[in-house]
């Protein structure tokens, strides 16, 4: 019975985790599918989405604090993403690994910039008071908190399947993901459908942000404890695809929980990779994939 | 190769031959530990320039070298039955399993190479026979960075944790201190960065060479003209990993210690930036940058550390965008330059 | 009766659903020229994608010389002796001339083989023959990306050719090129019969004339007519899907 309790309290750590995962990863498939790009630098949007939050939240205190800081997280690392956009991603374009290189090094500047603002040491943000207490079900205990993130991305997850299925933008989203050329062939402006997702992407990385703010202190390198398992969730995800990120990071998370049933963090870590590298043997075009016609794709 | 160029070469070497007697023990260890760190950059050169494989997870490699030699290195100074001090003091009794073949010497210096080879040629076959490379390929090198540093952090109590292994003062009996043991020590890592440097100047010039250099171009190209590119891929690799892991176990003896930060996932992408810097299909530029970063970074990092990530985040960005081929395009350029002036006299 | 060299079975072909082949047969025999034609979106280059091993076939057999070939990888498969040029050129950009061809004419591909310095016999004059009969002897230490589009054709069907592949599949050859080269790649083509099996894909008729080979048409996936050129020019029903594309195509 224990052991049903503790796989119970397991197995909704591990959604909360993959919907953290999923947050963090939104973004970087987005622009992954349309542009063949990775922005190394993603972490620090989630950093800077932390930070936006804990200074709305000191300014204002409790649910109002809480209501503002997402959309204001949401804007700044929209507009930090669009800027990366403009200036770096699109010059490289055509060179992905390269595009790996010079968003490191964006990276890099962007977290010595948060250690000299707000020091090396973290952040508390405060959360409102009802979010400190938690849900009793039987002998199980959820985290408000961690309900909420998991609502949130449940929210997001539907906002950009309606968006990315009913909308204008969407459908030239899709025509650009299938086939770049004919789209901009036939006068879809291919460069701010890339700026635009790629913008909404960096504002999901934000609320991300909000997220880890509210579980944790914000330090200059919160980005990147989840940016890796952000990346293995669109390597496992498939070309862009936003169902494949969903059940890849679902996937990881609740795989990542389970064993911590067993073994320790850093363990759980070797096991994640070794469970990724293991699905690429069968499913190498990743949960979800497309069929390309191109030779050199 | 031109014949000037053929000179220079020789002079450089012969120049970095008699260092030992101009420079001081310390000045010699930090060049030599600099040199160490150009081997692994030749690698690099080998898997992102040649063959267009770029990895965000040498560090690995590198720890696996280092660690193969600092485990022998601890073990040797030990009397019969004793363990590695931070073991007892972590409550460990016997010498774990995977620790012991590590006692032989032969062991040790075979599993500097070895051992990286091993591991890297089965990782890259995982991933690349089901055809994932790219920057998919980079991503999970960079994921087994992290779960390396990670690991080794957390097993403290047979890895040494996060301070790694250190304090070996003698290698195969020999006092490692004396400025003779650092001479000689400085010539053995000369030797083998010259000699690497040698062998991948012939395996570039060798067929083998122009086929990676087909694979860069053109993965599925390659297939329909009967090739299988997976075993190239992974041959590169592999190569790259043991230069690596020879650069790491030189590296740990000139330093005097092995730890998780030389192995991560920041270790680990600098480590490609001396190669962008160089010029990635530049073996010399590797080695020249290699050696120029580090210094920059001993010089400015204990004085100003925030400048030094700064610039190091501007450099990464600076190189790539603006100057893909680094040192050596820019050095190339300048010697046409030259010539066509020469020629036009 | 000999058994054909390539013989193609009730093949399909299907993406998520549509059926780009959709049981096509096809038999080829040792040294004859074929032309394949078909209005846009015929398959015309998926079955050639499915005869290389690139294309997943959903059911059906494809036999060469006798063995089936229909689930081997792509290197298997011309390791077998089929060969394919593309559509858009597939050179190796920062190679030069005389390397494309050196790759394409070596005979042991695999990699332990390839260590050595030293060029294998042979493969040395099978590169300047091709270098002389493309007309790219002069270009030979030219990095192949700065080569002009029409050489670029040339060169890769060279390298197609320097495989000695028994058989070979060139999709749209002449793309992109002028009457008079379009005459030397007919000639070239010509020349390769005997030796070669050649089937062609191209919407050169002049071209397709030219060949004077018997000419295979499709259209939706399926063999729509077979026969010489002079009599598919007078067929009717091959009048119909070229003039009626749009209509047809409408679902490809």
């Amino acid at each position: 019975m224990d052991g049903v309790v503790l796989a119970l309290g397991q197995g909704f750590n591990g959604l909360s985790v993959a919907s953290l995962y999923l947050l963090a990863a939104l973004g970087l498939a987005l622009s992954f599918g349309l542009m063949r790009v990775i922005n190394m630098a993603h972490g620090e949007l989630l950093m800077l989405g932390g930070y936006i939050a804990y200074l709305v939240m000191k300014a204002v205190p409790g649910t109002a604090g809480l209501l503002l800081a997402l959309p204001a997280a949401f804007a700044g690392s929209a507009l930090l993403g669009a800027a990366i956009e403009a200036t770096l991603i699109r010059r490289l374009a055509a060179r992905p690994l390269d595009t790996l290189l010079a968003t490191w090094g964006l990276s890099l500047i962007l977290q010595q910039a948060a250690r000299n603002i707000f020091g090396p040491i973290g952040v508390e943000v405060r959360a409102p008071a009802w979010m400190n207490t938690a849900v009793a079900v039987g002998p199980l205990s959820f985290a408000t908190t961690r309900i909420l993130i998991l609502a949130l991305s449940v929210v997001l997850l539907a906002g950009l399947a309606l968006l990315l299925t009913r909308t204008r933008i969407g459908l030239l989203v899709r025509a650009v993901n299938q086939d770049r050329m004919m789209a901009a062939a036939v006068g879809v402006d291919v460069r701010r459908v890339d700026m635009v997702m790629f913008a909404l992407g960096s504002g999901v990385a934000g609320l991300a942000g909000v997220a880890l703010g509210l579980l944790g202190p914000v330090t200059p390198t919160v980005g990147q404890s989840y940016i890796v398992p952000a990346f293995l969730v669109v390597v496992m995800g498939g070309l862009g695809s936003i169902t494949g990120s969903t059940v890849a990071a679902i996937i990881l998370g609740v795989f990542t929980a389970m064993v911590q049933i067993f073994v320790d963090v850093s363990v759980a870590q070797v096991l994640m990779l070794l469970l990724v590298i293991a699905f690429i043997q069968v499913r190498p075009q990743g949960v979800l994939a497309p069929r390309t016609r191109a030779l050199d794709a | 190769m031109t014949r000037p160029a053929l000179i220079a070469m020789v002079l450089a070497v012969a120049a970095a031959a008699v260092l030992p007697f101009l420079l001081g023990s310390y000045d010699l260890n930090l060049i030599a530990r600099f040199m160490a760190l150009g081997i692994l950059a030749l690698g690099l050169v080998l898997l992102w320039g040649e063959t267009g494989i770029l990895s965000l997870g040498q560090g690995v490699y590198f720890g696996l070298g280092g660690y193969a030699l600092a485990m022998h290195l601890k073990l040797s100074g030990l009397g019969p039955g004793e363990i590695p001090d931070f073991m007892v003091w972590s409550g460990v009794k016997t010498l774990p399993w995977w620790w012991q073949p590590f006692e032989n010497p032969a062991v040790a210096l075979i599993g500097v190479v070895a051992i990286p080879g091993l591991v890297a040629g089965l990782f890259a076959w995982m991933v690349f026979h089901r055809r994932v490379g790219g920057t998919y390929f980079a991503l999970i090198t960079q994921a087994l960075a992290l779960a390396f540093a990670t690991l080794l952090i957390s097993q403290q109590a047979t890895t040494g944790g996060f301070n790694g292994l250190t304090e070996f003062p003698t290698l195969f009996g020999i006092d490692l201190n004396t400025l003779g043991a650092i001479r000689g020590l400085y010539w053995i890592t000369l030797a083998a960065l010259v000699g690497a440097a040698l062998l991948l100047a012939l395996l570039r010039a060798s067929r083998f060479g122009t086929l990676l250099r087909a694979v860069r171009d053109g993965e599925n190209r390659m297939r329909f003209l009967g090739y299988d590119p997976t075993p190239y891929k992974v041959a590169a690799f592999t190569v790259a990993a043991m230069l690596a892991g020879l650069s790491g176990a030189l590296f740990t003896l000139h330093a005097g210690v092995v730890s998780p930060a030389l192995v991560g996932v920041v270790p680990s992408i600098e480590m490609v930036i001396w190669v962008a810097i160089g010029g990635r299909h530049s073996l010399v530029g590797a080695i020249v940058a290699a050696l120029l970063v580090n210094l920059a970074r001993d010089r400015i990092s204990s004085a100003l550390p925030e400048l030094w990530l700064y610039a190091l985040g501007a450099l990464f960005i600076v190189v790539v965008t603006l100057m893909p081929r680094g040192l050596a395009g820019i050095g190339q350029d300048l010697m046409a330059r030259l010539m066509r002036k020469g020629a036009a006299q | 009766m000999t058994a054909p060299l390539l013989q193609v079975d009730d093949l399909v072909v299907s993406y998520n659903g549509f059926r780009a082949i959709d049981g096509m047969s096809l038999a080829l025999d040792a040294g004859e020229i074929r032309v394949l034609i078909g209005p846009n979106g015929a398959g015309k280059s998926t079955i050639c994608d499915a005869i290389i091993g690139r294309a997943p076939v959903t059911s059906g057999r494809i036999m060469f010389k006798g063995e089936d070939i229909t689930r081997l990888s792509e290197h298997a498969i011309v390791g077998r002796g089929v060969c394919r040029k593309f559509q858009a050129p597939g050179i190796l950009p920062t190679l030069t001339v005389a390397e494309n061809l050196a790759i394409a004419a070596r005979r042991d591909r695999r990699w332990w083989r390839n260590l050595r310095l030293a060029v294998p016999p042979g493969e040395a004059e099978r590169v300047d023959a091709m270098l002389e009969r493309i007309g790219l002897a002069d270009r030979r230490d030219v990095v192949a990306g700065e080569l002009a589009h029409g050489e670029k054709q040339w060169l890769e069907i060279g390298m197609v050719v320097c495989t000695d592949a028994e058989l070979l599949l060139l999709d749209e050859p002449t793309a992109g090129m002028g009457p008079a080269e379009t005459a030397r790649t007919a000639d070239l083509v010509r020349s390769l019969a005997g030796r070669h099996t050649v089937m062609v894909i191209d919407h050169d008729m002049a071209f397709v004339e030219q060949l004077a080979a018997r000419v295979t048409v499709m259209h939706q996936g399926k063999l729509l007519k077979d026969g010489s050129v002079a009599e598919i020019r007078a067929d009717a029903e091959v009048a119909a899907v070229y003039l009626g594309r749009t209509k047809h195509d409408a679902a490809a």
